[in-house]
């Protein structure tokens, strides 16, 4: 099959739904310009013409209650935001309106409208460009949280928000963005509410979200070397989760390790950890163990900005600690290859 | 439509709000009713006046003082009696009450507490009808207190650049809860300011019904001439306090001098006299709101007999 990236992945998938369905339109600030979201956007307005890919007022409160509108009128609109930080100001609208107007209407009316947001990360971008926010997200009956990790995951979980009868929040990590991986040229959905195996193991099981799942694979190929077999399990839909595979690994190796791409405290990781505690507390050979960010705002400097965020050498000291194991000689590994690749300006 | 048939209709909303109203204030207390009521009373020239504009197809968003709106455009008051005593025949099984009333088959798509929120949406509900190239026009009322909210500017300001297909009506009652217009808003002459976004503009104190109708007729007119989005601003009183069912002019926070003389000309009373000046009998009148009494008694009967939802019903319609 042919590979294609996460980037491109985002592209077709947008660019098919809206081929599909003339309801599905994209709006935004900078989603007509000439670098189109990362390239996710790019040629839309010239396939659908701007008034189905059109850029908008610097008004995230309203806007997205424009997409709540226009949802409710029989429109699939999918909102984009160049960074998750700027839907802190439309928090209004998603928490008090648009995921509760199916419950408050008994049900009569539905609200499919996806607000595609971009996690950043790394070249200075500092406290208020580099939130993921998925489990301020999660925490809120009535939306659905997505995070893809894979070019596959991309392409299949937006066709399947975008066709989904509810708000979704579909959250893309900036790095990601590189990332090359097989994808079908077919619009092929992959329904929401299911988590995934991306690498099968036994010894220990990681539950990933986001980009943390490329540093958990890094961290099992170089524990593999060294005799031991990690997996790992990425949720994809943190809301509503299904939590059946996760649980199956934990039950299986004993052992977890939760790498979220967010803040530990009152965060997703915590679910995860409930979760697991209460469903496979006499198959725990040791307490589950979280990874996230420090618990500070986002430094700009590089030094500090590297002890914010946790990473694949993290993960694996973390096992090592939880299975008892000498720590291994890394001075061979290259790590952070994506973020040598990234340089700027976003 | 004729003068006499536009204005019995117009009575006859008025006085259905204002009679159901009532009929709140009435059995309120009996605490079966367990929602907070922002009552219309007082506002009926704009309910009635506005909505009587309003063509089946075109769309309706309001706020939590609601049921003037409500009442208006479906005439009905089973689901509406059942959503305030929060049983299953209300129009969601009691999960939305009083501040969230709507109904989709009226195409009165919403209502929300947080105010200024509705503002948004209704604007996404005209982009949408642009979008499609259908004809319907959507109404959108608010409060003189959503004006100083985000939403509002940022509302007008897209509503304007894209020319969409709305009437923004705004039903001032000089209060925010308790506080006064003056202590809270820096600009004078709303309608000058919205103009300059785009807007015909329109304003006025009437509590005459047919003359909020004419306004609003004129308004619809505008719009189909030039496409710009229209802005009601209609000045009202508040009878009664912010929520619930009783007069506060004892708290001495707004003048009960000022209400007297907007009761003098209630909108309900003017107009059952112009249908009196306009030829009809005592007899007729009467009959018209003898008609509506008996709806709305029929009504808290059926309310207060209807069950409760079911306790399931709390974990559905979370999502579609």
């Amino acid at each position: 099959m042919r590979e294609i990236t996460y980037q491109q992945a985002l592209n077709e998938a947008i660019k098919q739904e809206m081929q599909r369905d003339e309801n599905v339109f994209v709006y935004g600030l900078d989603v007509s310009d000439h670098k189109g979201i990362f390239g996710s956007t790019l040629g839309l307005c010239d396939e659908f013409g701007c008034d189905r890919c059109f850029i908008t007022p610097l008004s995230e409160d309203a806007m997205t209650g424009v997409g709540l509108g226009a949802a409710l009128c029989g429109l699939r609109p999918i909102h984009v935001h160049q960074r998750v930080d700027f839907l802190v100001l439309a928090m209004n609208q998603l928490s008090n309106m648009v995921s509760n107007y199916h419950y408050m209407s008994g049900g009569k009316v539905k609200v499919p409208l996806v607000i595609r947001a971009v996690v950043g990360r790394g070249w200075g971008q500092s406290a208020q460009h580099s939130k993921s926010m998925h489990s301020i997200f999660a925490h809120i009956p009535g939306l659905k949280v997505v995070l893809p990790t894979t070019p596959k995951d991309a392409k299949g979980l937006l066709i399947s928000s975008i066709r989904d009868d509810n708000p979704v929040i579909f959250l893309e990590h900036r790095w990601l963005y590189f990332t090359k991986g097989e994808v079908s040229e077919k619009a092929e959905p992959i329904p929401l509410g299911t988590s995934n195996v991306i690498r099968k193991g036994s010894d220990i099981t990681i539950v990933g979200t986001s980009w943390m799942n490329v540093e958990a694979l890094k961290a099992a190929e170089v524990l593999e070397k060294h005799g031991v077999s990690v997996e790992v399990v990425d949720p994809r839909t943190i809301a509503p989760l299904n939590d059946d595979l996760i649980i199956e690994s934990v039950k299986k190796t004993g052992h977890c390790i939760v790498a979220d791409n967010d803040w530990i405290h009152c965060g997703f990781s915590g679910e995860i950890a409930s979760r697991i505690s209460e469903s496979c507390f006499n198959d725990l050979k040791s307490p589950v163990v979280r990874l996230g960010f420090a618990h500070a705002p986002c430094p700009t400097t590089r030094p500090l900005e590297n002890e914010f965020y946790p990473n694949a050498i993290n993960i694996i000291r973390a096992i090592e600690k939880k299975l008892k194991l000498d720590p291994v000689d890394l001075s061979g590994e290259e790590f952070y290859s994506w973020e040598n690749r990234f340089k700027g300006p976003f | 439509m004729d003068r006499i048939k536009l204005n019995i209709e117009l009575y006859q909303k008025a006085y259905l709000v204002r009679k159901s109203e009532d009929t709140i204030r009435k059995h309120y207390m009996e605490d079966e009713m367990k929602t907070p009521v922002h009552l219309s009373v007082g506002e009926e020239a704009i309910t009635s006046g506005v909505i009587q504009t309003i063509r089946k197809e075109d769309l309706i968003f309001g706020t939590y003082r609601n049921h003037g709106i409500y009442l208006a455009r479906t005439g009905e008051t089973d689901i509406f009696y059942g959503e305030l005593y929060g049983k299953v025949i209300g129009m969601a099984k009691g999960k939305a009450g009083s501040m969230h009333m709507f109904s989709p088959e009226s195409n009165f798509l919403g209502a929300s507490a947080i105010v200024a929120t509705c503002i948004p949406v209704s604007v996404g509900a005209a982009f949408a009808n642009k979008y499609k190239n259908e004809k319907k026009l959507v109404f959108t009322f608010f409060g003189d207190g959503a004006m100083e909210e985000g939403a509002f500017w940022e509302s007008i300001n897209f509503a304007g650049l894209k020319k969409l297909p709305i009437i923004f009506i705004c039903e001032d009652n000089g209060l925010a809860i308790h506080s006064l217009i003056n202590d809270r808003q820096a600009f004078k002459e709303i309608t000058e300011i919205v103009e300059k976004f785009g807007f015909n503009v329109y304003k006025s104190d009437s509590t005459d019904p047919e003359e909020i109708y004419n306004i609003t007729i004129q308004a619809i007119k505008d719009y189909k001439q030039n496409k710009k989005p229209c802005f009601l601003h209609f000045k009202y009183y508040r009878y009664l306090e912010h929520v619930g069912i009783n007069e506060d002019f004892k708290f001495n926070y707004r003048s009960e001098e000022e209400y007297k003389k907007w009761l003098k000309r209630d909108p309900v009373d003017l107009q059952r006299k112009k249908l009196l000046d306009l030829g009809l009998k005592e007899g007729e009148i009467k009959k018209i709101e003898e008609k509506i009494d008996k709806q709305i008694k029929i009504s808290i009967k059926r309310a207060k007999e209807a069950p409760f939802p079911k306790n399931e019903e709390a974990l559905c319609d979370v999502l579609a």
